[in-house]
């Protein structure tokens, strides 16, 4: 059975698929309180939920009854900050938010990576009953020139575990660059050759460390392609990261912060457009799906079942996912609305109109689905 | 002795009850409470040990001064109450 996660402003809701196409919310946990993320371990069937208690700071949570109930576990935290850095980093080495959850390989069983803002990435070798910070990154002297976009900080946006071999993990950092080790977390190298970005002085477009990631995803498929939606553009590696090549010509735009990657074709990809970051509704106040199936050469706009007058809904940069089936996707906005499609964006459906603000919509399918 | 008492906000997320520790400073008041909590202290403190920025802690019915030392001293007797502040969330 297809089920989706829907992470939001006030609850997590879980929706189930019937035979007859129905959506509807079989589970609903958190009801009253922020969640920020969530992840459906396909290892063991356990789910995890993120919150960012206002006042309490950020919490994680663990079902193992695919969300009947839940069990807090552990939140990753950083260590005490030497006295000797109290000046010279800025950074307030504390977790504002959980913004990127991943389940490692097959070959690591128990292993979680989680990204937050402060940049942190941190490492679980126990389902989460335990948390790491990952120093080797967080010690780097470019993790100081790191800077928040939107956030007062810099946060992991996402976290790419290498379907080759799991201890290769590639990291987009929101504003921060591509980072990937090659040794399970022992080493870091940057990369980002092609991305430019256009909020800083001309001198620095070009620096890695000032790309701003939005959303990174690597294709399953053929995991040498790695989508960007960079805060001022869509870029594709097909090399590995080696190099990136900027999307020109996206119509209506190619500002936005999300994007999901078809499973089985590395070409088709989905994004979520608006005005600009200056400006963040929808262009023409038509809300629609953009997807390209020949690697970003052409873009279809697809609008069926979308709200084509008066529409004002963003897409978060984790707002946008496509299931193992690659015919069936979904799509939450800062408005909460929701919407699915059985047939790869072709047409939408809306699931709600009245939900909390959605930060994160996530497929819990079995991989073999 | 101390009284602790918590907001009923803190209640909706762990099973607090108003309890009576020993501690001659807020450090020691709540690390005395954590040991009962050991959920607790992710609740009011951040990664640094300090208070959270949306958390308030009274003593006596005075906030505390040093949020990042809690280092106020508390009378024996009185009553320590830990809130979220009306700021934020």
């Amino acid at each position: 059975m297809q089920r989706i996660l829907v992470a939001t402003r006030k609850g997590l809701f879980i929706y189930n698929r019937a035979s007859n196409d129905a959506w509807t919310i079989q589970q609903r946990a958190f009801v009253g309180d922020p969640v920020s993320m969530v992840l459906h371990d396909q290892r063991d069937d356990t789910l995890y939920a993120a919150l960012a208690l206002g006042h309490f700071g950020s919490k994680l949570h663990r079902s193992d009854d695919q969300g009947a109930t839940w069990q807090e576990i552990a939140t990753p935290a950083f260590p005490a900050k030497p006295s000797t850095q109290a000046e010279d980093d800025p950074t307030p080495w504390s977790v504002s938010l959980i913004w990127s959850l991943e389940a490692g390989g097959n070959t690591q069983p128990g292993r979680l990576w989680c990204g937050t803002i402060p940049g942190g990435l941190f490492r679980s070798d126990d389902r989460g009953d335990h948390w790491e910070l990952v120093g080797s990154l967080w010690d780097r002297p470019e993790r100081r020139t790191w800077f928040g976009g939107g956030f007062d900080h810099a946060g992991i946006s996402s976290i790419c575990v290498d379907p080759r071999d799991p201890r290769i993990v590639t990291l987009g950092v929101s504003i921060g660059g591509v980072w990937r080790t090659y040794d399970d977390g022992a080493t870091w190298q940057t990369f980002g050759k092609g991305l430019r970005a256009e909020y800083t002085p001309a001198e620095q477009a070009h620096e890695f460390n000032q790309q701003d990631l939005h959303r990174l995803v690597q294709s399953p498929s053929a995991p040498e392609y790695f989508w960007v939606q960079h805060h001022n553009g869509i870029f594709l590696s097909t090399d590995d990261c080696a190099t990136f090549k900027e999307i020109d010509n996206v119509a209506p735009s190619s500002f936005g912060f999300a994007l999901a990657v078809h499973p089985k074709d590395a070409t088709t990809a989905w994004f979520v457009p608006a005005v600009k970051d200056a400006c963040r509704v929808p262009v023409d106040n038509q809300f629609v799906v953009n997807r390209t199936t020949d690697a970003g050469k052409t873009f279809a706009t697809l609008r069926n079942g979308l709200p084509q007058t008066e529409a004002y809904d963003l897409v978060y940069r984790h707002g946008l996912a496509c299931a193992a089936d690659a015919r069936t996707l979904a799509l939450g906005s800062t408005t909460g609305n929701l919407w699915w499609s059985g047939d790869a964006g072709d047409s939408w459906q809306a699931l709600s109109f009245h939900l909390p603000p959605i930060a994160c919509v996530l497929f819990a399918d079995a991989a073999n689905t | 002795m101390v009284i602790v008492e918590f907001t009923p906000n803190l209640r909706r997320h762990l099973e607090l009850a108003s309890c009576e520790v020993q501690g001659k400073t807020v450090r020691d008041v709540l690390d005395a409470v954590f040991v009962r909590n050991p959920r607790l202290p992710s609740y009011v403190l951040d990664d640094q040990r300090a208070l959270r920025k949306h958390v308030n802690v009274f003593v006596a019915g005075i906030a505390v001064a040093d949020r990042v030392g809690l280092r106020d001293t508390v009378p024996d007797g009185c009553t320590v109450f830990i809130v979220q502040a009306l700021s934020g969330g």
